[in-house]
């Protein structure tokens, strides 16, 4: 009695608004196979859960209190939080110049088929890897340091940028770009009266993402050596100091919560 | 008409004087900043000038690509690592919207009409998404040892904050007429979630898992290199043995796999929405 008779009474209509359909039981079904066989192949039991949670209360126990105290760690802890900022800067100042040509050339409505495409590839290629991925090739191009921090959160933000860029430009009103266009404007006219007043807005809006998101990476990229934060956050967590570990995190915490209050105001005072 | 003449004659401007000065002060501030980054920062010199060499020199010795490294029998090829970077992705996402669906709802105004609750739930969204999943992903190493079992969780506990917080929105647009009316006939709490929320919400949360599924599988190929298992550990060996013809087999299989997660992932979207 599931299924939804032609003369269904209300007991019939409860029974059809509370019962799952066959189709919706066997996706369950499969979802809870799936779960089982994958926890299987990987090796997960019970057992080791209840080792990690006593291995979780003692690595807890030695982050607090966090270290906060000595003035060689917290000098530290200071340069690499300063590296870190500057990775962000840098990174969003130029990631954000770049993206606009490239969100340009690979929006449809404005560009022929041959520019769009190259330029989709280029935004295709600079989304698909993690910034830490791409932050180990420039390691090995450019050496340790901030510099390959900085090539590889620009190419991050090229990929976010630029994709929705383009996506805004393809979206935008051509009653403007024609009438400019009508009015003998050339191309830069047209990009510069109808097309950017247009995106403005949104172009603002993902910037400002980017830089937050840009935040938050250059606090990684130190992991595979490319400057920041990160390198002392992996050496404190390689010499077992989780107070300090702790202190580290407590003050990325804080440095991106502030980035994000900041860069709120910015998108409140433009939008 | 003195009046009109007086006000068409008066200046108008598109923002007000407190305004455009806040818009200067950001563009100096903005300016500013740059300036600072870029004279502080520490950038070597000879290793800018050398970059395109080495740059040049990474390409040649990825070329040509380990094909062969791809699967091998002893399960330390490419093939078994990017399956487990994908079980990993799969079964952080699922752990992680069974952890969030609670948190959603307790985050939600209309769900919890009670103040500290969704104060609460909010500051473990926050503290969920402000810990980036490497930083997740060491601290499970330290919690569950090296292996797939901590990159797990790190994918769970990082996803619960996007989860939680596009849930809970999802959940506070729900519109409260049926709502009302259910809660008018004496229905308990579950009924309500059943049958008022769960249909309005449905196709937003199918869409928000899947959009996670997604943004998990990419980030599930770097936790290896902090030990998280997955084909990042792959990648980690053959740097640390400087087998880059290893490393670009596995980018190109990441490359590949992230595609065709994009691809699924857009196609089921637009079947659900």
């Amino acid at each position: 009695m599931a299924n939804v008779s032609s003369a269904s009474g209300p007991r019939d209509l409860r029974a059809a608004g509370l019962s799952m359909s066959w189709t919706a039981r066997i996706g369950w079904l499969l979802l809870v196979a799936y779960v089982l066989y994958a926890t299987s192949i990987l090796d997960f039991s019970f057992d080791r859960f209840v080792v990690g949670l006593e291995n979780a209360a003692d690595l807890i126990g030695r982050m607090f209190p966090p270290l906060f105290s000595r003035a060689d760690l917290r000098d530290l802890m200071y340069r690499g939080l300063m590296e870190s900022l500057q990775i962000a800067v840098l990174s969003s100042a130029f990631g954000i110049i770049l993206s606009l040509p490239v969100g340009v050339l690979a929006a449809r409505n404005l560009m022929p088929g041959w520019v769009t495409w190259p330029a989709r590839g280029l935004i295709m290629l600079c989304r698909s890897f993690h910034p830490i991925i791409v932050a180990i090739l420039f390691v090995k191009g450019v050496g340790f340091g901030a510099l390959a921090g900085i090539l590889a959160l620009i190419v991050a933000s090229i990929g976010f940028i630029a994709k929705l860029f383009a996506e805004a430009i393809e979206e935008i009103s051509l009653k403007q770009v024609e009438a400019v266009r009508a009015s003998g404007a050339n191309f830069m006219n047209v990009l510069i009266f109808a097309v950017l007043p247009q995106v403005n807005a949104r172009f603002i809006g993902f910037a400002t993402y980017q830089l937050d998101s840009n935040l938050r990476n250059s606090t990684m990229v130190g992991i595979v050596g490319g400057g920041g934060i990160g390198g002392t956050l992996l050496s404190a967590f390689g010499r077992f100091d989780y107070d300090y570990v702790c202190a580290i995190l407590i003050a990325i915490i804080a440095m991106i919560m502030v980035g994000e209050l900041i860069s709120q105001r910015l998108r409140a005072l433009f939008l | 008409m003195s009046t009109t003449v007086e006000s068409l004659e008066r200046e108008w401007s598109r923002f007000t004087p407190a305004q455009r000065v806040g818009r200067y002060f950001t563009y100096l501030i903005i300016a500013a900043a740059v300036v600072w980054a870029l004279r502080t920062v520490e950038i070597i010199p000879e290793f800018l000038a050398d970059a395109p060499e080495q740059m040049l020199d990474l390409f040649q010795r990825m070329w040509p690509v380990d094909w062969s490294h791809y699967y091998q029998t002893d399960g330390m090829g490419v093939h078994h690592a990017l399956v487990e970077t994908m079980h990993i992705a799969t079964l952080g996402t699922i752990l992680a919207v069974i952890m969030a669906v609670p948190v959603g709802l307790m985050a939600a105004r209309n769900v919890t009409p009670f103040g500290p609750a969704n104060f609460l739930a909010k500051l473990i969204l926050a503290a969920s998404r402000s810990v980036n999943s490497l930083v997740w992903a060491l601290l499970f190493v330290a919690v569950f040892g090296p292996g797939p079992l901590a990159g797990t969780f790190a994918i769970a506990f990082r996803s619960i904050g996007f989860v939680g917080k596009l849930l809970g929105e999802a959940l506070e647009e729900a519109k409260s007429g049926t709502i009302e009316a259910l809660q008018a006939t004496g229905a308990p709490w579950l009924s309500v979630l059943k049958i008022g929320y769960w249909p309005q919400v449905r196709p937003a949360f199918w869409s928000i898992a899947v959009f996670r599924w997604d943004i998990n599988v990419r980030e599930s190929a770097v936790l290896g290199l902090v030990g998280a298992g997955g084909i990042g550990m792959v990648i980690d060996t053959s740097l640390n043995t400087f087998r880059w013809d290893r490393v670009a087999m596995a980018l190109i299989a990441i490359l590949i796999v992230v595609l065709a997660a994009e691809i699924l992932v857009t196609f089921v979207r637009k079947r659900i929405l």
